[in-house]
Parts: C-alpha cells; structure tokens; sequence
C-alpha cells in the first residue's frame, strides 16, 4: 500500500484530488517557556476525491476539526504534506492558502449562529464571495447567481430569503446559507466540520440529503466531520476513525461499521444508540476517557483502556495494516504484510 | 408494574405560558401523563417543545416570567401546586405513608423536602452548575446536611458512598469540580441527585454534551441503581434512539404538546402520528441496510404564535386537506397507544 493511502484504492493510476500525507499539529502549551506540547494530530493520512465524501469520526478532542483547519491553513501545520491536485501546498503556498486554493476547497463550522454575520443580509453575504472569487460579472449575473445558490441550497422563495437577516431564519435555514456561501466559489471540496450537530433533530437529513445532491449532481467532495457515526455511515462512502489525533482504522462506511476490526472501533460503536439492540444487551467493554494529549507517553494511544492489550502496544504505535479491500487499520492485533 | 395502582406522579391538562413583552409563549398545552412506580418515562421532543418546562413545573422551580395557567399535578396523590396549602398531617399520610420526619413543619420546609427527598432532578448541562471553588466533598455534604439529621462525619460517611455507588474513587472527592472529567462530573451530579433516594429521578438531557462512550456507561450506570433502589424516572432528551432504548414507556411532544403516547417498543414499530413517524425517519441505523432518510421538512412553529388546530399541519406528510379548528385530542387509538391526529382516527368527544 502506498504509504499515504490510509484510505484509498491503490490501484487508482489518476490520483485524487487531496492527498494528506502524515499530518502532525502539535500547539505548545503550558508555562512561560512552553516546553510542553499537545499532540493534537499525529501522523494522519488519507485521500479525498471529487465526488466522495469521506467522513472523520471520533469523539470530542480526537484531533477533527484541527485536522480540517489544517487542510484549509487556519493553523499550520507541525510536519507532513498536503498534496492538491498535484502540488504540495505547504511548499508552493508557503505562507497561506492562495486565492485560487480558496476557490477550490471551502469549509463550513459547527455553528450556524456564528458563522453568519448578524449585520448584513443573506444575499450580501452570498455575493461577497461570488465577487471576490470573480464567479460572475455585473450586478444582474451576481443576482442571478445569489438566487441560484439560494435555490440549490433550498431557500425558497430565493428573492426573499436574499433580503432575510441570520437572526430571521432557523437554525437550519442558517446552515443552508452557509452552504450556500460555501458553494458561491463553486469549490471543488467543502470540509463540513459537525455541520448537522447543533440543528434539530428532524431538520438534520435535509442537510445531510443536500451535501448528498451536491455530491452526486455536481461531483462535490465532502470532508464530513462528525461524532455521530450512524451519520457518517448514512452518508460518507468511506469513514476514518480518529483517536487521540490518530486515525486508528479506515475503511468503507458501511464494512468499517459493520466489521469493525479495531478494539476502540467496537468499543465506539457498541456505545452508539441502538434501540432495536436494548440497553442491556451489549455491555460497554471499556471504561475511561482519551487520554491526555500533553506529552503523551509512547504506543498506541488507546493501550491504557484498550481490553486486548499487548506489552508491545505501550511502547510502539502499530503500523498500517490492510485486512481488506478497502479497510485498513493500526493495530497490534493485525501486523501489517 | 401493577398498571392499576395509583401512578407515582399524575400531570393532567398542565398548561405553562412565559409572559414576555412580545407577548404569551405557550410553552405547554393541555399536557398530561403519568409515571408509574419504577418506571422510566422517557419525554421526547425537539428543542423547545416544552419538555425542560414540564420538568421544572413537576420540581416546582418555575419562576416568573413563566406562570402555570391551568392543570394538576398530584405526588402520590398530593398536589404538588398547592403544597403551600397541604397540611403536615396530609403529607405526612399520603407521602411518607404515615411515617414522622423532621422539617415538614412550614409549609416552605414540606416544598424543599418534596424538591429533595421525593423528586430530584438532574438538571439539563448540570455538569458544568457544580460550584467551582467548592470541592466535591462539600458540594455532597451540604445536601445531605441540609436535609438529614446528620453529623458532618455521618454526611461524609454518606458521600463516600455515594461516590462508591456512582463508581468513582472517592478519594476524589477531594477535588475541585475542574480537576475532573466531564463524564465524573456527571456522576457527581447524580449522585447528588440521588442523595436524599427520591421516588422519581428527573433527567433532563443528562447525557446529551458526552460522548457516546460515556453515554452508555452512565446509563449502564443508572439502570442499575434504578433496579436497585426502585426509583421511577422522567427520562427527557431529544435523542429518540437513546430514548427507546432506555425508557418503558415514551411520550412525544411537538411544540408544547404530547402528540403520542406509547410503550418504547411500540413507538419504534409501530408509530401512528405523523411526526413520530418523521422523528424515527430522522435518525439513520447504525446497522442494516443503508436506505434513504428523509426527516421532516419545514421547521417547528414559534410559540408565541402557534397555529390553531393541529401545530403539525403545516409540516405534515399525511395531512389530509381536513382543517381541525381545535387542538386535536389525545386518543387510545390502540390498547395503552395514544395519538392526538385527528385527521387519521377522528375525534373522541365522548370521553
Ligand atoms: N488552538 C489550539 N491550541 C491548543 N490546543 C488546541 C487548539 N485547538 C485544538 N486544540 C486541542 O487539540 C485537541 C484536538 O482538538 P479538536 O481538533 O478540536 O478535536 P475534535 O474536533 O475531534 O473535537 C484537543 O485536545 C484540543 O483541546
Ligand atoms: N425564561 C423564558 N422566557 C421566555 N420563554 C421561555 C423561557 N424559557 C423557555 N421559554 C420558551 O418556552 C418554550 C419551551 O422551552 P423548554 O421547556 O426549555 O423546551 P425544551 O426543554 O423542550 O427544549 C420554548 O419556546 C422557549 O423558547
Ligand atoms: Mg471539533
Ligand atoms: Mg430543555
């Protein structure tokens, strides 16, 4: 397997469009001289093509959202490579993310309430970037083009919601814009960071339906972060399991969901709600919390809870391995070759 | 569970309004619902639909602006909204089945003991209301001081086992809220909560900022002691999944009003209102066949404006063309399955 391909298929000639090969974000922290530091994303590798959508999941703390913050440069990275189309961004963008990059790969947060900003109307904030990334010229064009971007997000009547403010809309309707304004650059990638966990329940799969279309219909690629991995596996062709800022297994949603192979990947996954499973019928097989990420001692990270542990686990991170077409995982359990 | 014996707690026809400058929100319309002896109710709904209201009305901490405009609410027959009239001698009969306690001579002191010692609740982001200059220790001794005869030896005593019984060392109780996990911080609260052993737990969200792995083991947790000790539960959440699989019985509520009322099993198989429907067609399988799900569309109406007739009409898939000018009723559609959609199973007036 090629050594970045922790997701995959490496028998692809044409390669995809990200590539992140051994990502590592550490933030020092603590005392005046800051020796110390929290290793917030270590070693991550993985793919993401037009037209996929490939989900991160993990619980809190597990190293996601700085994962896409380090894709889009809002932080920078401690070591590895981010390969676009070919070129290696952290060598030929060295210092931020050039316009044309910008263009091309977008994220959207957490928070529809912040997101926005409370001053300007949804269509002045839709044309913003329409102007700035030059997607039309003259102001009939721009119009047409808010309106367009309001229809495909589903805001209708668009002539209306286009004068409507953020405190107007719900909360869903918000997230919408913010799709909206995502696509306005007609990116080729959007890294969605838990876009569905604060709306309500029922208005959850509009949004996950919408990212869903725009995949399907005009070859989209979504980075889905979330904690909900019922989610990930309705949506996401492949997911990654992240943690403590290590992508543990990874693999196609539904084999990775239904065979998991990794003891964090089932413990994570018996605790998932399942009604139609009853509360009692599978015992959680492990206690605790992720571990500190402060100078974290050698191993595999999940050794301190993990229930088949081995000596080797506490004093070297598995490689690698491949158990099967499209499922890989780092694991004592299964060395690789 | 003997369904025939008086519920542990009865709400009949409560209606909640906050009155604020733009006017009455109708927060709760016409609820009512029973918990039985050892049961886990569990009250399912999206944000703002009501439920937290429900709860802090049961716990008698509703504060202006918030007034209760119309229903009961009766603790082993006792009304809850009228303690301040409730002599000692019928409290002590109908609560503490004849038994003599101290501190139930005001009827102040008969409110703070019903909050305690008889329903308790676990407040909704609890874990982050521990007072955090005050160690753990206190935090627990306090309440139990307040409300036992006891010593501070006895209540420290008290609070080690408490801890025992929510699985954390209790040399931790040493410690200062910040210097724990989210998921101890939790327990702690429950177990406060269950300091005083009230005959009804209320949970309002008690899991919903964890994760998933905590989740299940804190609900592991309290299915357990909840065997143990007998305790009912008002389980409350908007996470359905979570709800069926913890709750006996399972009411849903949409925009302030309970739309069906059902055993768990049969709210997941066999759902009659519309919105149920939706709700469980919000909430994609972890296992199975991957099928498309598609929520509901629209957004739930704001409430210092509701519609008349049926709130859910304006979202609804199965609605009719029917125009239902009142809310629609509450009705046993099925042995112990009620649903309030007037436009599938008609009106009952004659009840
Ligand atoms: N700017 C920052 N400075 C210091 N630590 C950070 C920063 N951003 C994130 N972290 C830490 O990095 C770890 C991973 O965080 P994050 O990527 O937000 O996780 P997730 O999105 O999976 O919840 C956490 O321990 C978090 O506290
Ligand atoms: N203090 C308050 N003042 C005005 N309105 C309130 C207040 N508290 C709650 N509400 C309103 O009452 C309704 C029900 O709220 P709540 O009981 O908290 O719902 P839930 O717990 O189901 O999310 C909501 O519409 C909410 O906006
Ligand atoms: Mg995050
Ligand atoms: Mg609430």
């Amino acid at each position: 397997m090629p050594e970045a391909q922790m997701v995959g298929s490496s028998l692809e000639v044409r390669r995809p469009l990200l590539e992140v090969r051994h990502l590592v974000k550490r933030f020092p922290v603590g005392g005046l001289f800051g020796k110390k530091q929290l290793h917030a994303v270590t070693d991550v590798s993985f793919t993401l093509d037009r037209g996929e959508v490939v989900a991160l999941v993990g619980e809190s703390g597990s190293g996601k959202s700085t994962t896409a913050r380090l894709i889009v440069r809002l932080y920078e990275p401690t070591s590895g490579e981010i390969i676009f189309d070919g070129k290696d961004i952290l060598k030929t963008e060295p210092r931020k993310a050039s316009l044309s990059f910008r263009g091309r790969v977008q994220m959207i947060f957490q928070d529809p309430f912040g997101s926005l900003s409370p001053n300007h109307s949804i269509g002045f904030q839709l044309e913003r970037p329409i102007r700035i990334h030059k997607r039309a010229r003259g102001e009939a064009a721009v119009r047409a083009k808010v309106y367009e971007l309001l229809e495909t997000a589903g805001l209708n009547p668009p002539e209306e919601m286009a004068r409507k403010y953020p405190f107007e809309l719900s909360g869903g309707q918000r997230q919408r814009v913010a799709i909206a304004r995502a696509l306005a650059v007609e990116p080729e990638i959007i890294l969605a960071d838990e876009p569905v966990s604060m709306l309500d329940v029922s208005i959850r799969m509009g949004v996950l339906n919408l990212m869903h279309r725009l995949k399907e219909e005009r070859g989209i690629g979504f980075l889905y972060i979330t904690h909900d991995l019922a989610s990930a596996r309705y949506l996401a062709d492949r997911t990654l399991v992240m943690y403590a800022g290590h992508v543990v297994e990874a693999g196609e949603s539904v084999d990775l969901m239904d065979n998991p192979q990794h003891p964090y990947t089932q413990l994570l996954l018996s605790a998932v709600p399942n009604p139609r499973a009853g509360l009692r019928t599978r015992e959680v097989q492990a206690r605790g919390e992720i571990p500190s990420l402060i100078n974290p001692p050698p191993g595999c990270p999940f050794a301190p809870r993990c229930p088949r542990v081995m000596p080797q686990c506490r004093h070297t991170m598995p490689e690698v391995a491949q158990v099967g077409p499209d499922h890989w995982l780092r694991c004592h359990l299964f060395p690789p070759g | 569970m003997d369904d025939r014996s008086t519920p542990l707690i009865d709400i009949r026809n409560l209606y909640v309004e906050y009155l604020t400058n733009r006017g009455p929100v109708r927060a709760v319309e016409n609820v009512s619902f029973a918990v039985k002896s050892g049961e886990v109710f569990g009250l399912a709904g999206e944000s703002a639909c009501g439920k937290s209201t429900i709860a802090h009305a049961i716990l008698r901490v509703l504060r202006p602006p918030a007034v209760i405009t119309g229903g009961r609410i009766l603790y082993k027959g006792v009304d809850v909204l009228g303690l301040e009239r409730t002599s000692p001698e019928e409290y002590r009969n109908k609560v503490l089945g004849g038994v003599t306690r101290k501190g139930i001579g005001s009827s102040a002191e008969l409110i703070e003991r019903y909050r305690w010692a008889e329903v308790s609740m676990v407040f909704q982001s609890a874990m982050n209301s521990l007072n955090p200059v005050v160690k753990i220790v206190h935090q627990i001794t306090d309440v139990l001081m307040r409300h036992l005869d006891i010593d501070r030896a006895e209540a420290r005593r008290r609070a080690e086992e408490l801890m025992e019984i929510v699985n954390i060392d209790k040399r931790r109780l040493e410690a200062y809220p910040h210097q724990l996990s989210g998921g101890m911080r939790q327990r702690i609260v429950i177990a406060i909560a269950l300091a005083l052993r009230p005959s009804l737990m209320i949970m309002d969200e008690p899991t919903t900022a964890l994760d998933v792995v905590v989740q299940k083991d804190i609900l592991q947790q309290i299915d357990q002691l909840k065997r143990e000790y007998g305790f009912s539960i008002l389980f409350i959440t908007h996470d359905l999944s979570l709800m069926v699989e913890f709750s006996d019985r399972i009411a849903i509520m949409y925009a302030g009003e309970i739309v069906e009322l059902a055993p768990a099993n049969e709210i997941l198989n066999n759902p009659l209102h519309p919105y149920t429907k939706g709700l469980l067609a919000s909430f994609p399988s972890i296992t199975g066949e991957r099928v498309k799900m598609s929520g509901i569309p629209g957004a739930p109406p704001n409430l210092l404006n509701p519609p008349a007739g049926c709130r859910f009409r304006e979202r609804c898939a199965e609605w009719t063309g029917v125009d239902i000018p009142r809310s629609p009723q509450l009705q046993e559609v099925i042995p112990d399955h009620f649903a309030a959609c007037e436009c599938k199973y008609g009106r009952a007036d004659h009840a």
